[in-house]
């Protein structure tokens, strides 16, 4: 069966209007939330002065990890830990060279992109055509049973609202505990971090590691729960745009939410309007989200000063303990 | 505990010894990944290394892929010296050849050969047209060009899709998402018979040269340096901002469509969905591996070129996946980046605590 964000699209051509409006909200919270999984992970990174531009890489290994996971134990938990694990395992590659070897950000992120994307494919290619065992829908109680809003809200992956309570959490973290207050100076002033006596490097590769594990959870979720199969590239640029988001969102955790459902939207929109029957073609529908990266990410540029002020002062800049 | 060192200054000898050692490294992990699979790690090695240079077709081969990614690593060598991260090559790639396909459609039985120049400087007008939106929105906007380069990249298959599997699909094609053949008259003329070597690997020589010339003998390439490894110094001097990262993104947009047009109107012979090849990609990495140098960038294609066929035999001779030159790829580049640490610092064996 075909699915369009776990949504059968049969079923979305069943119901009536209002009905498909429900389906489309239902979708775009599912989209929005593979996106704010991976956005929040590179959040982690950039807070700490740290670019990964290995995203989309690491998350394609993270989806053929969490495949193969799912596959071998029948377990959708087993398939989210073993993408976690793949995340924070090229993150620990990717923050030993940046960090203690203090190599090119840019490069190595790139690198890590580009690696990814073989290598997801050299291993995935034995899981081109495997299944996954039945994919369970999730409801809450009763309150899925509400007509249209229930469809809209309440029949979501646990994810879905998970990442919701992440992100309350991680305002909490960031901005009114020790720790958080730490790992931002971290990226505003890594030279007072360390006069202090903060390990600068120790707190950023933590956070690089932690950032690979939400990256490898973003991918874990696309193989298993939003489209649940392996094919080469599956992650379609989704690693580059949620880079993007840090950006739109002026790196703050409920933008990046915010942000990340609106991108999410715009990726349902194409399968929406496609189904209304407007004669659009294809092609610029699907280019519709890579598009719509481009024009916001130029709208929110255009101050640089506003960025400037945003953005975490070391971002992208090596630190070398010179003691 | 070994502890890195800053090198008073940088070390000549391993600003050359790294590629060198980075392949090692590449080699010796691709053993490793041969034994892995259970295959014999000699005949992989020997798919990679031996097979793509044993022949004069081989060679000729070897050639044939060496060139697209040597010009358009060239194009990204002029980028990122001048500090602008173009990693869109492969969108330019595209849209130079749908540029250049749509000019070689118009050709009919009665055309002259001429038509082969306007193919190419279509290709390459349409590689800067798609660069130049990037320079543009990084201009105006202080849009940050990695990002809009590479979502230029899925745009440009979305435009090459749109082309495809609507206007331009072969009428007599049995409806598969391809337009007719060109005319023989709109193909790139070959050295020699036997061979499917083109004029473009000329066209890459003349192209190595020049920007050899251009980084290293003229006022205008050192400016362009100038501004990538010193920001402010540039500033201070008087040197543009502006002119040296259009003329950067142009320089490898142009480069990165002629190649397009030289594909396509080469050993293609049509546009087909399958026109992007990742080589917009994998040039990125020919760059870095050749030192951003002209000369380095010869050698650095030819590696990754045999990367490629290795690849190929490797899937049709001892049933690995094809990607297995994506692995290597992706393994030379880390090697590489890990290896230059060696460039600026070295390696100190220091007891007790620092």
């Amino acid at each position: 069966m075909r699915h369009i964000g776990g949504i059968p699209i049969a079923l979305a051509e069943r119901e009536g209007l209002m009905e498909s409006y429900a389906l489309l909200i239902a979708a775009t919270l599912n989209a929005g939330t593979v996106l704010a999984i991976a956005a929040l992970g590179l959040l982690i990174n950039e807070k700490v002065g740290v670019v990964n531009l290995g995203a989309e890489g690491m998350m394609l290994c993270a989806a053929i990890a969490g495949f193969a996971a799912v596959v071998h134990t029948g377990s959708d938990l087993a398939g989210f830990l073993a993408g976690m694990g793949a995340g924070a395992l090229l993150g620990a590659i990717f923050g030993v060279m940046v960090i203690y070897l203090g190599t090119n950000q840019y490069a190595t992120g790139l690198a890590l992109s580009l690696f990814g994307v073989g290598f997801s494919a050299f291993v995935g290619i034995s899981y081109v055509q495997e299944k996954l065992p039945p994919r369970t829908q999730f409801e809450i109680p009763f309150l899925a049973d509400i007509p249209l809003v229930g469809a809209a809200f309440f029949k979501q992956h646990p994810l879905v609202y998970g990442v919701i309570a992440y992100v309350l959490a991680l305002i909490w973290f960031l901005y009114k505990t020790r720790t958080g207050l730490v790992l931002r100076s971290v990226g505003e002033s890594p030279e007072s971090a360390h006069a202090l006596g903060y390990s600068v490097r120790r707190i950023r590769f933590l956070a690089v590691m932690v950032g690979g594990a939400l990256c490898g959870l973003s991918g874990a979720y696309i193989s298993v729960v939003y489209t649940p199969l392996w094919v080469e590239g599956m992650v379609a640029g989704k690693g580059w745009i949620a880079l993007a988001l840090t950006t739109f969102a002026t790196w703050r955790p409920a933008r990046i939410l915010l942000g990340a459902y609106l991108f999410g939207g715009v990726t349902m929109l194409q399968f929406h309007l496609q189904g209304l029957g407007v004669q659009v073609p294809s092609q610029f529908l699907s280019a519709l989200p890579y598009l719509a990266t481009i024009v916001v990410l130029a709208l929110i540029s255009r101050n640089p000063a506003w960025i400037r002020v945003n953005m975490p002062a070391s971002l992208g800049k090596p630190f070398h303990p010179s003691s | 505990m070994l502890k890195l060192e800053r090198r008073p200054e940088a070390s000549e000898r391993w600003r050359y010894g790294s590629p060198l050692l980075a392949l090692l490294i590449t080699v010796a992990l691709g053993i490793g990944l041969f034994v892995l699979l259970g295959k014999d790690p000699v005949r992989g090695l020997q798919m990679f290394f031996w097979e793509p240079l044993k022949s004069a077709y081989a060679l000729g081969e070897l050639m044939v892929k060496a060139t697209p990614l040597l010009i358009i690593a060239l194009g990204l060598a002029v980028c990122f010296r001048s500090n602008v991260w173009n990693i869109g090559a492969e969108g330019q790639f595209v849209i130079g050849a749908v540029a250049a396909g749509g000019v070689a459609l118009l050709a009919d039985k009665e055309t002259g050969r001429w038509i082969v120049v306007a193919v190419i400087l279509a290709g390459v007008a349409g590689g800067m047209f798609w660069a130049a939106i990037t320079a543009w929105l990084k201009d105006k906007f202080h849009a940050n060009e990695i990002l809009v380069s590479l979502m230029l990249v899925y745009v440009a298959d979305m435009v090459l899709g749109y082309l495809v599997y609507g206007p331009w699909k072969d009428p007599a094609g049995y409806n598969f998402p391809q337009t007719k053949s060109f005319e023989a008259v709109t193909q790139i003329p070959r050295l020699m018979s036997g061979s499917r070597v083109s004029v473009g690997l000329i066209l890459a020589l003349v192209g190595v040269a020049a920007v050899w010339v251009f980084l290293f003998r003229t006022r205008s390439g050192f400016v362009q340096q100038v501004g990538g490894l010193a920001p402010s110094a540039a500033r201070y001097a008087g040197f543009s901002s502006r002119k040296a990262l259009w003329l950067a993104l142009l320089t490898s947009g142009g480069a990165a469509g002629l190649t397009g047009a030289l594909e396509v109107a080469g050993p293609i012979g049509q546009l087909t969905p399958y026109i992007p090849s990742g080589y917009g990609f994998a040039a990125i990495i020919v760059a870095y591996v050749g030192r951003l140098h002209p000369v380095g960038i010869v050698f650095s294609a030819v590696l990754m070129s045999m990367f490629y066929i290795g690849g190929e035999l490797a899937q049709s001779r001892m049933g690995l996946p094809k990607s297995i030159t994506g692995v290597f790829q992706g393994l030379l580049l880390f090697s590489l980046l890990a290896c230059d640490t060696l460039v600026a610092y070295r390696l100190r064996w220091q007891s007790g605590r620092a």
